[in-house]
């Protein structure tokens, strides 16, 4: 989804830069007042942008013949909503244009907004959407993780289409193109980051109860008189 | 085993599968390329010309450390926490902790 540095025209990578940069403002009030609010946040912060550090370094192999990168911007989206995510992802993809050129300056806007505005917002709403049906955590999580994943790399896509419309079949045929580098190849890697995300919260929902439940992703368990053992 | 055990296990198995399946039924075909390398190279084969290069472009070899670096920051901090929500976990046995309050 790493859009390089200079292959977007200078107007693109103006417009995309501003449309992307309230939401990263926005994201960073959101990620210190969730720090200054809520301390006890902070380790469960880490994770989450640890988890979308570690995933989008990670090329893997699919059945196209390509290999290409996961996000990991969905567990943090659903635990901490996705504001967060816009700053955490844009720290990760800043990372990648200085020190590894992968993706860009110029292209920053237009990568930031696939990766960690789009994607985040698209897996919280297929969360939220599989919760409100009366869907389980567990298939909510994969249904959001893989989503945020996904999102992004249509996101990309539809930018390079915008950018570069074929010259005989217009936008429609430039995303239809671009989709089939991308989209195709990302499906295995959804499914996989999105099982991924289960283990994550099968791990949580042990170990950090307390946490989860005041971020509303448990319910609080009924106060148990614990008697004898199990 | 427990039953939660054995779905971790799956859970794990299926990813692994997810990955694996691809490299071996490909028979060494495939180069595996990246899909943000092709879409660069198809918009150069096309006549673009990139107006902007990086500041900073490491070699092959430092490349991949680097990246090497980026999975290893993520993945020992995601430890870390994971380690000590259990440590906190298993440390206080009488569960439910963090109620109470105002």
């Amino acid at each position: 989804m790493h859009i390089a540095e200079g292959f977007l025209p200078a107007g693109h990578a103006a417009g995309w830069t501003i449309a992307a940069a309230p939401f990263v403002v926005h994201g960073a009030r959101a990620v210190v007042k969730e720090v200054r609010e809520n301390p006890e946040s902070t380790l469960l912060l880490g994770a989450a942008g640890a988890f979308t550090f570690v995933l989008s370094a990670i090329k893997l192999p699919s059945v196209t013949g390509s290999s290409s990168h996961p996000t990991g911007t969905g567990p943090g989206a659903i635990l901490f909503r996705p504001p967060v995510m816009a700053l955490l992802g844009t720290v990760v993809l800043l990372f990648q244009a200085l020190l590894l050129a992968h993706g860009g300056l110029t292209t920053l806007g237009a990568n930031a907004f696939a990766f960690a505005v789009v994607g985040p917002w698209a897996g919280y709403g297929a969360y939220r959407l599989t919760r409100a049906a009366g869907g389980g955590l567990m298939p909510a999580v994969f249904a959001g993780v893989a989503l945020a994943d996904l999102a992004t790399y249509v996101t990309t896509s539809l930018q390079l289409a915008l950018a570069f419309p074929d010259a005989e079949s217009g936008l429609a045929g430039a995303l239809l193109k671009f989709l089939g580098v991308f989209a195709v190849t990302q499906i295995p890697l959804a499914v996989g980051e999105g099982l991924l995300g289960v283990l994550l919260f099968r791990v949580l929902t042990v170990n950090a109860r307390p946490e989860l439940e005041r971020l509303g992703v448990l319910e609080p368990a009924p106060l148990v008189t614990t008697g004898g053992a199990a | 085993m427990t039953r939660r055990t054995l779905v971790t296990a799956l859970l794990v198995l299926t990813v692994v599968a997810l990955f694996a399946v691809p490299l071996l039924v490909d028979g060494g075909t495939s180069e595996f390329g990246g899909t943000d390398a092709a879409v660069t190279e198809e918009l150069e084969a096309d006549g673009y010309a990139p107006w902007f290069e990086s500041l900073f472009s490491p070699a092959g070899e430092v490349e991949s450390g680097l990246f090497a670096l980026q999975a290893a920051l993520g993945a020992g901090v995601l430890g870390y926490v994971l380690g000590r929500l259990r440590g906190r976990r298993t440390a206080t046995p009488s569960a439910t902790a963090g109620a109470g309050g105002k």
